[in-house]
């Protein structure tokens, strides 16, 4: 359409207001082009910006120093370690020291050189990033470095620590236990309604006004504000049934009526793409409505159905709004035991995170966004890859 | 068959088409008169739509095919690099086997194409050839109360006259078409086989067919394909009443196809 | 006995019961949202003037004299919903008509799961992005040009609220736009109109319905998202034309009404239900609307996959 084209006098095929018409064309075609470009590259900056503000927070600095353990330490625990390098490592460590002596008794009234989890002011200093050390600790945290008794370790404390108001001490632990615990929640109670609703609807009802009420009811629902169904989840569950706030119990019950129509809309989707003839086929044996669908159906459908899920399931993981109204981000250092306890979930974690004034949590922030991308990335693959894997032609 | 060039709308040379591996068109050469109608027939997948396709460049459209040959006219290749497909094909309309008017109003849908080929620009320049085209296309009468309700909403031969007035308002030469009455019923196909008549006067008609008594009624030539082969062509009186060929004598009395 | 299995109908009139059951929940779901929103804004409106909520400029929640006049609210929530559909609309309706109408079927299978990945991006990974990376960028480059850009602006959020929205708008479009049937397509090129021509006088307007339905749905979402303004927006109720400046939202009231440690009956708390409601309804409107046009859409050009 675009090519290059040369004028001969007697062409009758060709005339000037072409050439004008065309080049309106291709820079119609380029502007759309650009537009693609541009939402591509912004993904790219995007990921790229959150990887390289979040790939620094899986290492953590460690340092090598002295620790005297003896009966003085052990009461004032921040004397253990010579005053020139007490702040530069961990408070979180030095609280520990009186459980290290209770556990190995033989430590006391020595002194030996440990490699300690270090503060971090320490860390984000080594790192390069924004820092408060104040001069005199720079100096000492450069002596160390010097001594080659820094080195930089896998940030394992990241992924079996919950939450801590000291910044080298916050991990996702007890934000991935609660979420675990809220989706666990949100599937019971919104796979087996959404896909009897969904069967009840495309197997059962008859064409009429209510089936049709029902229909514009779920394809609405599907379109609230997530935000409207946390002031459902405060005034009903919360309000009027005494469930407890910030439980992992009325998170599942709040995501998963955000979820049902999700489930709903592609499971329906799934049980209208199986043809008819296996529905005659079963009526021609003599079965009933109920075991055509739950014997040849449903399995045809059943693909379908779980790509639907998968997708529900990743929306429900990656929704915050809903669960700041009712509860779920509060500071929660400790994982959940059951669904009544309080509790907290990932993106709420990264919420709480992106709030905190220290440097050292932006870090922790991106890192937990690369978690639950990472998370969430592989839960729509799976989905595609079910949805291709199982594609039937019919 | 050679004709005298004054009377020759297209020339055809050694034309030849491939969708991918598959040869849809051998050799096809042909010269195609003036203010005529010759219609193109035989068995569905001859390539009797591919050729028609081929004589205003739709076929460029479509991905994975290969041309050779060439196809003259106005004493131009039209396959030739410096020309503008779209020029080709304002001389050369065509018209489809789905009436298949925009989404528009009637107005709209005949003004479109001339206001962007910068023939007329809008007011009563453009009235005008609305009215013309929709006039040649036997189609004034019907519509002229109503010629900003969408063009949707006519019947389904009133759609395809529509069509056939938003190609003559361009003004081509020659107008292609491809089955125009395959999806009409008996009196919108007389009336649009009676509109053909009247247009050759000022038009070169080629139409695709499946119907050989549509293309005894209007055609002076027919041109028979077979397997992507032209077989033959002659005044279609004596296709019909005396073919040369065994093959378009077994199709004509239908044999087979 | 022989036509009959009286137990195989029981268990039959159990599960269809069950069934239905199950649908009946799927509604009250919606109703259940909706009372009870309304019961706790009537309380609410009980207490404080409805005509000072819809008209009134000063929202000052949690003072002795408090007041709570949304106007500020909405022309905030009115500001940045506006800078969101001015970039996601013009974007996401090219990106998708390049998807559609140019874009070699390699290509594309290649960008439409890119575009699904940004589709699937949680919301607060997008606050994150505004507050850390735009809203900083944009203080420094007003600073360049001597504006003074608040690190709560109306215009971080808006941007990028606005890329959020982008997947929603291209991929319905891409859909309705696919849905134009190709002779249409043939019809304009066959009067020797070019590609570009043949898309914006013919293939846009066929889609036009589709399109606005997408538009629709997505200034729904930009309405009701919560995330990108709690976590990048102002608290401040300022009512201001200046997008440089912070501004306020709907949901980011709502959140910080109920966040905060204020009694369940006082009328700082009710206030969230209040704004709620009009979040409710004017996002229902929407998409009543948005789904009204896409079904006569879908029955103009008998498709079902959309």
């Amino acid at each position: 359409m675009n090519k290059k084209i040369t004028i001969y006098s007697e062409n009758p095929f060709y005339d000037k207001s072409l050439k004008t018409r065309h080049m309106k064309a291709t820079i119609f075609k380029m502007v759309t082009l650009s537009s693609l470009l541009f939402s591509l590259g912004f993904l790219i900056f995007f990921l790229s910006d959150i990887v390289i503000k979040g790939l620094p927070a899986f290492q953590q600095t460690y340092i090598q120093v002295d620790v005297t353990y003896n009966e003085k330490t052990v009461k004032s625990t921040r004397k253990a370690v010579n005053k020139e390098y007490r702040r530069l490592v961990s408070r979180s460590w030095l609280r520990t020291i009186p459980q290290q002596v209770i556990d190995n008794p033989n430590l006391m009234n020595t002194k030996i050189k440990l490699w300690i989890l270090a503060d971090d002011q320490v860390d984000q200093y080594l790192k390069g990033h924004h820092h408060n050390l104040k001069p005199k600790y720079i100096q000492s945290v450069d002596n160390l470095v010097k001594n080659n008794a820094t080195k930089l370790r896998f940030n394992i404390i990241f992924f079996t620590r919950g939450d801590s108001k000291i910044p080298e001490y916050a991990g996702i632990k007890s934000a991935v236990i609660g979420s675990i615990l809220t989706l666990i929640v949100t599937m019971v109670v919104a796979f087996p309604i959404a896909v009897m609703t969904a069967i009840y609807l495309e197997e059962f009802a008859a064409d009429n006004l209510w089936t049709q009420f029902i229909e514009i009811n779920i394809n609405n629902l599907a379109a609230i504000p997530s935000i409207l169904f946390g002031l459902l989840g405060l005034a009903v569950f919360i309000n009027l049934f005494g469930l407890p706030r910030s439980s992992p119990l009325v998170g599942g019950l709040t995501l998963a009526i955000m979820t049902l129509p999700i489930i709903i809309i592609s499971s329906r989707a799934a049980l209208r793409s199986v043809p008819d003839n296996i529905r005659q086929a079963g009526y021609g044996l003599g079965l009933t409505k109920i075991q055509v669908v739950k014997d040849h159906v449903f399995p045809l459908a059943f693909p379908g159905v779980m790509t639907g899920s998968i997708i529900g399931l990743a929306q429900a993981m990656g929704e915050t709004a809903p669960l700041i109204i009712i509860g779920m981000v509060a500071f929660i250092p400790d994982s959940p035991n059951s669904i009544m306890q309080a509790a907290t979930v990932m993106p709420a974690q990264i919420f709480t995170w992106a709030g905190m004034p220290e440097r050292a949590y932006v870090e922790k922030t991106a890192a937990g966004i690369m978690v639950l991308l990472t998370i969430l990335i592989s839960l729509n693959a799976m989905a595609i890859y079910l949805r291709k894997k199982f594609e039937v032609k019919w | 068959m050679k004709i005298n060039e004054k009377n020759t709308a297209i020339t055809v040379n050694s034309l030849n088409l491939w969708y991918g591996d598959n040869h849809s068109l051998k050799d096809v050469s042909i010269d195609i008169h003036n203010n005529q109608i010759t219609a193109i027939i035989g068995a569905s997948g001859c390539g009797k739509s591919s050729f028609l396709r081929c004589l205003n460049r739709m076929n460029d459209l479509i991905d994975n095919i290969k041309i050779d040959g060439e196809i003259i006219i106005k004493n131009k290749n039209i396959y030739d690099k410096d020309v503008d497909e779209c020029a080709v094909r304002k001389y050369v309309g065509m018209v489809f086997q789905q009436p298949n008017p925009f989404p528009k109003s009637i107005y709209n849908n005949v003004a479109y194409a001339p206001i962007k080929h910068l023939m007329v620009k809008k007011g009563s320049a453009c009235d005008d050839l609305v009215e013309e085209s929709l006039q040649k296309a036997n189609l004034w009468d019907e519509v002229k109360d109503k010629l900003h309700s969408p063009g949707t909403a006519l019947s389904g031969g009133q759609q395809q006259r529509l069509c056939i007035a938003r190609t003559i308002a361009i003004k081509p030469n020659i107008i292609l078409m491809d089955e125009p009455t395959s999806a009409l019923d008996p009196i919108s196909t007389e009336k649009i086989e009676a509109l053909m008549l009247e247009l050759k006067q000022e038009y070169t008609i080629i139409i695709v067919t499946h119907n050989m008594q549509q293309a005894s009624r209007v055609a002076d030539y027919t041109v028979f394909f077979h397997l992507g082969d032209l077989v033959e062509y002659d005044k279609t009186k004596n296709i019909f009443l005396n073919p040369h060929q065994q093959q378009t004598e077994d199709y004509i009395t239908g044999r087979f196809g | 006995m022989l036509f009959k299995t009286s137990r195989n109908q029981y268990t039959e009139n159990i599960l269809k019961l069950l069934l239905i059951i199950a649908a009946t929940i799927s509604i009250i779901t919606t109703f259940a949202i909706l009372f009870s929103i309304i019961f706790e804004a009537i309380e609410f409106f009980e207490m404080r003037s409805f005509w000072y909520f819809i008209t009134g400029t000063e929202w000052s929640p949690g003072i002795e004299d408090s007041k709570f006049g949304a106007v500020p609210i909405f022309a905030g929530t009115f500001m940045i919903t506006i800078i969101a559909m001015l970039i996601a609309v013009p974007i996401g309706l090219c990106s998708a008509i390049y998807m559609s109408e140019y874009a070699s079927h390699t290509i594309r299978n290649l960008l439409k799961p890119m575009l699904e990945i940004l589709a699937g991006i949680p919301t607060v990974v997008y606050g994150f992005f505004a507050a850390l990376t735009i809203a900083p960028l944009i203080v420094e480059l007003c600073e360049y040009f001597n504006l003074e850009a608040s690190f709560n602006s109306a215009l971080a959020c808006g941007i990028v609220m606005g890329i959020m929205i982008i997947p929603v708008i291209s991929s319905l479009s891409d859909d309705v736009i696919r849905a134009v049937p190709d002779s249409q397509r043939r019809a304009s090129l066959a009067l020797g109109m070019n590609m570009g021509e043949t898309i914006v006088a013919v293939v846009l307007p066929a889609a036009m319905p589709g399109i606005i339905s997408a538009t629709l749905l997505g200034l729904s979402k930009a309405l009701g998202e919560t995330m990108i303004v709690v976590m990048a927006a102002g608290l401040r109720a300022n009512l201001t034309w200046n997008p440089l400046d912070d501004m306020t939202t709907v949901t980011v009231r709502i959140v910080d009404a109920l966040v905060g440690d204020h009694a369940f009956d006082s009328p700082d708390t009710l206030s969230a239900f209040a704004l709620g409601l009009v979040l409710f309804v004017v996002t229902l409107l929407l998409n009543v609307i948005s789904l009204t046009l896409i079904r006569k859409f879908k029955q103009k050009y008998k498709v079902n996959t959309l």
